[in-house]
């Protein structure tokens, strides 16, 4: 495998996509609402309006959770108490709803789009290995995704500890938790995901048809993500640890499956039955 | 299968390099052949011109000499090469414009040549001479969705000789340009040819193929029909003296089929007769005979047949050998 061509596809393929700003706007959109908006209006309104029935209610329904889970909950008072569970519990699935929206929204058309455009007989005459370009294109499929969660990430962070952090006594976030999630499982969960989503890009017809397969992949792979997610950061941080190691292993076999989906014969477009 | 014997042949010693060799390739798409039965020799530093409609399999061959799509049998070799295993080192070799320029819309033309330059190996010092050559160096920072398709394909061409390769694939690189567009694309084809490489251009403009070609290439239904340089084909479906006839009578230049030194009238419904002489000699004696037959004689000229006549003639033999054999 050559890096240097493989470094040549994924970033000539991301300087499209940074033209390409009918496509990026509504995912700066969609990071900043997930991240941002509604993160700081429910949290805001938690610690502001105090401990009114409803944020008793949700501070009961927080004994429900498992005992190392609420061990952890910072805060005294009901609402301290709330924001603190939800910034750390309830939004994890953010973290990984919008990178795979993104990520799967770039890497359906990744194959299929240079096949519609006629490019893709130039990639299928170039001296690039099908390796390459596969692995190019997974790469500049993962980043965007991946980018945007970080600096939603980063940005999220700002917001629960400026909100929620003076009523639990400072800074808080990231939890060694998320810390796990957003390292070691995020990317895993992103790069099976993807290697189903441009394995299916690599042989569907249209850019439509890719779509419609990456919503039917990304559905469940989000649900799936979501639950071990979750359950990872109401649990232990080793737990996080294990989901991460059978995500990998679940990736690194996707990754080897679809890679051998690419033909140059579907970058012509051209069946290739023998 | 070859109506007529190709010139060109497995190399022997003595005989110039071959860059591209084809042989008996096949090639289907599902059910649907692409390529029957293929045989193809490009010598180095020649212009070999794929000549064909659309569907006779130009395309198709020329992805088979890159490898993108292998053959279900026969043999591809460029340079001695076979695509199908040592595939980056012909790609490497190959420059390419396909059909469609392939480029990137939303880059600028020199991030498509960097891009190129990079995929290719090669260094991008050559990115602005390369443009200048083919006059898209003004142009070079703008967006590629902005270029006119003369624009395009300047750029695709400059793309293709930037790493150097030694045999250039062309397909259909004038479709949709002005004639004077056309003019000046043939020309820097002719002068890359003259630089010592190898091209194997598709078209189904004849008159693209005229003066441009060492060797043509004509394609039906996947087979190659002929080959060879084109003043030898016509040599050899024409091999004697023709002139072209025409009279106010046409029925009056059947009766020239008996004269003497005649060797066939080939008439063509109300249009000038073709007629084959045994020397140019003979002509006085012809509007002679067609005078006494009381027609009136409006034009006597020497035929000289272009690739057009040729085409339509070696497609006109295909067609009645096919018909002929679907009668029997």
């Amino acid at each position: 495998m050559n890096w240097f061509r493989v470094r040549t596809i994924a970033r000539t393929d991301l300087r499209q996509l940074a033209q390409a700003r009918d496509f990026w706007g509504p995912m700066v959109i969609l990071g900043s609402v997930f991240f941002v908006f509604v993160p700081l209006v429910l949290l805001l309104a938690i610690t502001r309006v105090g401990d009114i029935q409803a944020v008793q209610q949700v501070s009961q329904a927080l004994d429900l959770l498992p005992q190392e889970a609420q061990s952890a909950i910072r805060g005294t008072s009901d609402s301290a108490r709330t924001s603190y569970a939800l910034a750390v519990y309830l939004f994890a699935p953010v973290a990984v709803v919008v990178p795979l929206t993104i990520a799967t929204a770039v890497g359906a058309t990744t194959i299929v789009g240079e096949r519609e455009r006629g490019t893709g007989e130039f990639l299928a005459h170039s001296p690039a290995a099908l390796e390459e370009i596969y692995v190019g294109k997974l790469i500049a499929s993962l980043i965007p995704g991946y980018l945007t969660t970080v600096v939603g990430f980063g940005l999220y962070s700002l917001i629960v500890n400026l909100v929620v952090g003076p009523k639990v006594g400072g800074w808080f976030f990231p939890t060694s938790s998320w810390w796990v999630l957003m390292i070691w499982v995020v990317p895993p969960f992103l790069a099976l995901t993807l290697a189903i989503v441009v394995r299916f890009s690599a042989r569907v017809k249209s850019s439509a048809a890719a779509q419609q397969v990456a919503g039917l992949v990304s559905l469940p792979m989000i649900i799936s993500a979501y639950s071990q997610s979750t359950g990872a950061l109401f649990g232990a941080t080793e737990s996080g640890y294990i989901v991460g190691l059978l995500a990998w292993i679940a990736a690194l076999f996707g990754l080897s499956r679809g890679m051998r989906s690419m033909t140059r014969a579907r970058l012509l477009g051209v069946a290739d039955e023998a | 299968m070859t109506t007529e014997p190709a010139t060109a042949g497995p190399p022997a010693s003595g005989q110039p390099d071959i860059a591209v060799h084809l042989d008996h390739v096949r090639r289907s798409f599902g059910d649907k052949p692409a390529l029957v039965d293929l045989s193809i020799v490009a010598p180095a530093g020649t212009i070999t011109v794929l000549l064909g409609p659309n569907g006779a399999g130009k395309t198709t061959a020329v992805r088979m000499i890159t490898g993108a799509l292998s053959p279900q049998s026969g043999t591809v070799r460029v340079h001695g090469l076979d695509p199908g295993v040592d595939g980056q080192a012909v790609r490497r070799r190959c420059g390419v414009v396909s059909a469609k320029p392939a480029l990137y819309d939303r880059l600028s033309g020199r991030d498509n040549l960097a891009y190129s330059a990079d995929l290719y190996g090669a260094s991008r010092d050559g990115i602005v001479p390369a443009a200048e050559r083919f006059g898209i160096a003004q142009a070079l920072d703008q967006q590629v969705g902005g270029y006119s398709t003369g624009m395009k394909t300047r750029l695709a061409l400059a793309r293709s000789v930037l790493h150097d390769p030694d045999l250039l694939l062309y397909d259909e690189p004038t479709s949709g340009l002005d004639p004077e567009s056309s003019f000046a694309v043939l020309d820097l084809i002719h002068e890359m040819a003259g630089e010592g490489r190898t091209i194997v251009m598709c078209t189904h403009l004849l008159l693209e193929a005229e003066g441009l070609a060492d060797q043509v290439v004509v394609l039906e239904g996947g087979r190659d029909v002929i080959s060879g340089p084109p003043a030898e084909l016509t040599r050899r479906y024409w091999p004697d003296t023709v002139v072209r006839v025409a009279t106010t009578d046409p029925t009056a230049l059947m009766s020239l089929a008996g004269h003497e030194g005649v060797l066939g009238v080939e008439l063509d419904g109300e249009g000038p007769a073709l007629v084959r002489l045994d020397h140019l000699a003979r002509v006085p004696d012809l509007v002679e005979a067609l005078v006494a037959t009381g027609a009136r004689v409006t034009r006597v000229e020497p035929f000289t047949p272009t690739l057009e006549d040729l085409y339509f003639a070696v497609r006109g033999l295909r067609r009645h050998a096919e018909h002929a054999e679907g009668g029997e």
